[in-house]
């Protein structure tokens, strides 16, 4: 197409041929001004462009300088990377032990797991991590991703517990580290998940005793603190049971996250479903559909759609609050890491275990809010216009 | 017409078990049913539970004597005080640490969240990584590093540092207190009555404003008033000032008032965290605010801090309220962490207490209860506040 045809008719001609010549002549093309360009001048303004902007880069700057320098020191120059004994690295006071962590890290990430199986939580972690990370491909959100997760689980199941195919029977009490960080996080999330979309419907409903029932649940649940729930799970639990009936410690754990999160998740969820216009409603009514049909066809696809990256933030949340259950003594990662604190054989390398632990939730946590700030911007652009 | 008109209004016969109405009853009334069945089969089944187990049940405990010691009490406080006397040292100190941490992260978060916002590379990229770190790591760990940081790097009670009569030392910060005088209560009236004055003052010099256009250093006369009347009176009462000075004896410090290192462990713990969360609150209240908004007082000749003072974190504050609400929720929930680091909270004090009598249904039913009452106390009062700073719209 040339420009003739596209140009108005109204057009004078030598503003036509301005117009051609701009088009098609590479001298049309004009280098920047100079001076606005170059490091030295994006320093004079992003960093000193006033006198107090001056200041505080330089304060800043030095600070740090002082502690990533010193960081440093203690962590590359100073440090021990391989030793038999903790004795090497305790005469080498004012380093990082590193030899402590290659030594300590498998017990932190397994726990109490038997040695030689160490290899079934390993698959069960790559296989949730590798779940969690196909999850956040958006042509995997129909049938495909709850089938891959149900079958995930099945797998987890036989893998973890074993006394199937061959595989020795390993209880909960002996579970730990990563994979029992990670089961705890997706397991009660997915039986929050259920639970939630209920609560979040019964607080929108119109019958009193509903609406009551799950407002009371929810604020009753978001009201107290996350350690309360669990301290009830684990001494209170087993006096609501009736006679001989006994669940194990990590069940019950995973009991008050699941009533926990789904308090929360709910909350979220409204949040979807009050976003959706009147209009969705009554045309659903208008339609004839049924309660059931209209909520599961018309209200629910479009509020969860809604709702996913608030979702991803509030997982970010669970995530985090697993490391709780160190209080009542179960072994996740976080817990795994201060008993190998505690080892008198290598007692006193705090700082490399609590770094460590640190930048493995960091990355996991990290990730998750890079992909939800994505989703956000990705799902948010047909709404702007 | 006439004669079909009321034959319309007669709604269509349905069958009772389609009509939505009785539907709706009888829905709720078995989701009712079964939510009264599954909670008297609990209630059963724990009463059988703690016959057997011989479990006493109520709050008699509460009156008895608990038999153990609190490092740190704001209230007078022994081994032969009763549970409940524990319990409310306990919650006195879950309201301190929740308090101080909700103004510290406020203000923390304040900084940093416009620190993002800033012009300044550096300082932006700096407030960016600090919220990113920290968000993303859990508090529970947050915590464990601070309190080792804490009572690893300073020294013992021998060789503590030494500010006047302030020690600082791992068994934690002694300072002097003033010890208890009759005047000290009259100081305290005289302060109330200078910021009842002050705010008097406020309500005259802004309607003079409104009026006359006349400015009044608002600022300096209040701080006159709240610091100058306790002053006045202090004088008055001929100085009585004795303090009640932290020694060294033996291993430890006595007399003064000692903040304890798990205190401060939680506290910074605390206030680091949740200045993270409040940060990216205030930058999101800051940018929702229109640009338009702070170019107009650029116009009108206002500088920058007083733009931001007076015309942008205003507006901001509508964003911001409802978010910071739910923050300062988590602050005083948070503060339940305590138990892992062994700061004496109410619930590392019931939780001690659940294990001497073996109570536990009584006992988490009043964390239960002391957390329901925080938190629905908080969210009334930010609800207050928000409905009077919200927009008045035509």
């Amino acid at each position: 197409m040339s420009i003739d045809q596209t140009l108005p008719g109204s057009l004078a001609p030598e503003d036509k041929a301005n117009l051609q010549a701009a088009a098609g002549a590479p001298e049309a093309i004009v280098a920047p001004p100079g001076g606005t360009g170059g490091p030295v001048l994006w320093m004079r303004k992003n960093l000193f462009g006033s006198l107090r902007d001056s200041i505080i880069t330089v304060l800043l700057g030095a600070v740090l300088l002082y502690v990533g320098w010193g960081f440093f020191k203690w962590a590359v120059i100073g440090a021990t990377w391989t030793a038999q004994t903790a004795d090497a690295c305790r005469a080498n006071a004012g380093g990082a032990c590193w030899a402590y962590l290659v030594e300590k890290a498998p017990f932190m990430l397994y726990g109490t797991y038997p040695f030689e199986e160490r290899w079934r939580p390993t698959i069960v972690s790559l296989l949730i991590i590798a779940m969690l990370v196909s999850s956040c491909d958006r042509r995997m959100w129909n049938w495909r991703l709850a089938a891959m997760w149900v079958v995930g689980f099945a797998v987890s199941w036989i893998l973890m517990f074993g006394g199937v195919f061959g595989l020795p029977y390993v209880e909960t009490g002996l579970w730990g580290g990563l994979p029992v960080t990670l089961i705890l996080s997706v397991v009660a999330l997915a039986a929050a998940f259920p639970m939630a979309i209920l609560l979040a419907l019964g607080r929108r409903s119109n019958m009193p005793a509903i609406k009551a029932l799950c407002v009371g649940f929810i604020e009753l649940i978001r009201g107290v603190p996350l350690i309360s729930l669990l301290i009830m799970a684990s001494v209170m639990l087993p006096l609501f049971l009736p006679e001989g009936v006994t669940i194990d410690k990590f069940l019950r754990a995973l009991v008050a996250f699941s009533l926990f999160a789904a308090a929360y998740l709910a909350e979220v969820i409204r949040g979807g479903l009050q976003a959706i216009p009147k209009g969705q409603y009554e045309a659903a009514d208008a339609l004839g559909l049924s309660y059931r049909l209209k909520t599961q066809m018309i209200i629910l696809p479009q509020a969860l759609r809604l709702v996913i990256p608030p979702l991803v933030n509030t997982f970010i949340g669970f995530f985090k609050d697993t490391s709780l259950v160190y209080i009542i003594g179960i072994y996740d990662l976080l817990t795994a890491g201060e008993s190998a604190v505690k080892d008198p054989a290598w007692r006193g390398f705090a700082n490399e275990t609590y770094l460590f632990l640190a930048a493995v939730y960091f990355i996991f946590c990290f990730s998750m809010s890079r992909y939800s700030q994505y989703l956000e911007r990705d799902l948010n652009k047909s709404h702007r216009r | 017409m006439a004669g079909r008109q009321p034959q319309a209004s007669v709604p269509p016969r349905v069958a009772p078990w389609r009509d939505p109405v009785i539907r709706g009853y009888v829905f709720q009334i078995v989701v009712f049913g079964a939510v009264v069945a599954l909670a008297w089969w609990l209630v059963t089944n724990t009463l059988q539970n703690m016959e057997r187990q011989k479990i006493a049940s109520g709050f008699g405990f509460i009156t008895q004597e608990s038999g153990f010691d609190i490092g740190d009490t704001l209230i007078p406080y022994s081994p032969a005080s009763t549970y409940g006397e524990a319990i409310w040292v306990g919650i006195l100190n879950t309201l301190r640490v929740a308090l101080l941490g909700i103004v510290f992260s406020t203000v923390l978060g304040t900084v940093i969240g416009i620190g993002r916002l800033s012009t300044n590379w550096l300082l932006a990229k700096i407030c960016g990584w600090y919220v990113e770190i920290i968000r993303n790591i859990p508090l529970l760990l947050q915590l464990f590093i601070w309190y080792k940081l804490i009572t690893l790097y300073s020294p013992g009670p021998r060789e503590a540092a030494t500010i006047g009569n302030v020690f600082i030392s791992n068994r934690g910060v002694q300072f002097p207190v003033p010890k208890a005088d009759p005047a000290h209560m009259w100081m305290g009236i005289a302060l109330l009555l200078g910021i009842a004055a002050s705010f008097v003052l406020a309500r005259w010099a802004k309607a003079r404003q409104h009026a006359t256009g006349q400015q009044f250093p608002t600022g300096w006369a209040t701080l006159g008033l709240i610091l100058g009347l306790p002053l006045i009176v202090f004088i008055g009462a001929g100085f009585p000032l004795v303090w009640d000075v932290p020694e060294l004896k033996g291993f430890n410090f006595q007399g003064g008032v000692v903040l304890l290192p798990e205190f401060f462990a939680l506290l910074l713990g605390l206030t680091i965290y949740t200045a993270a969360f409040i940060a990216e609150i205030v930058r999101a209240g800051i940018l929702a605010v229109n640009r338009g908004q702070s170019e107009a007082a650029a116009a009108l000749g206002l500088r920058p801090g007083t733009s931001m003072r007076l015309v942008i974190l205003p507006q901001a504050l509508r964003v911001i309220i409802p978010p910071m609400t739910s923050q300062y929720l988590n602050i005083t929930k948070n503060s339940s962490l305590a138990i892992a680091i062994g700061y004496p909270d109410v619930v590392a004090i019931l939780n001690t207490t659940m294990n001497q009598t073996g109570q536990a249904i009584e006992g988490t039913a009043l964390i239960m209860a002391c957390y329901l009452t925080v938190s629905l106390s908080i969210s009334f009062f930010m609800n207050w506040y928000n409905k009077k700073i919200s927009l008045v719209e035509r």
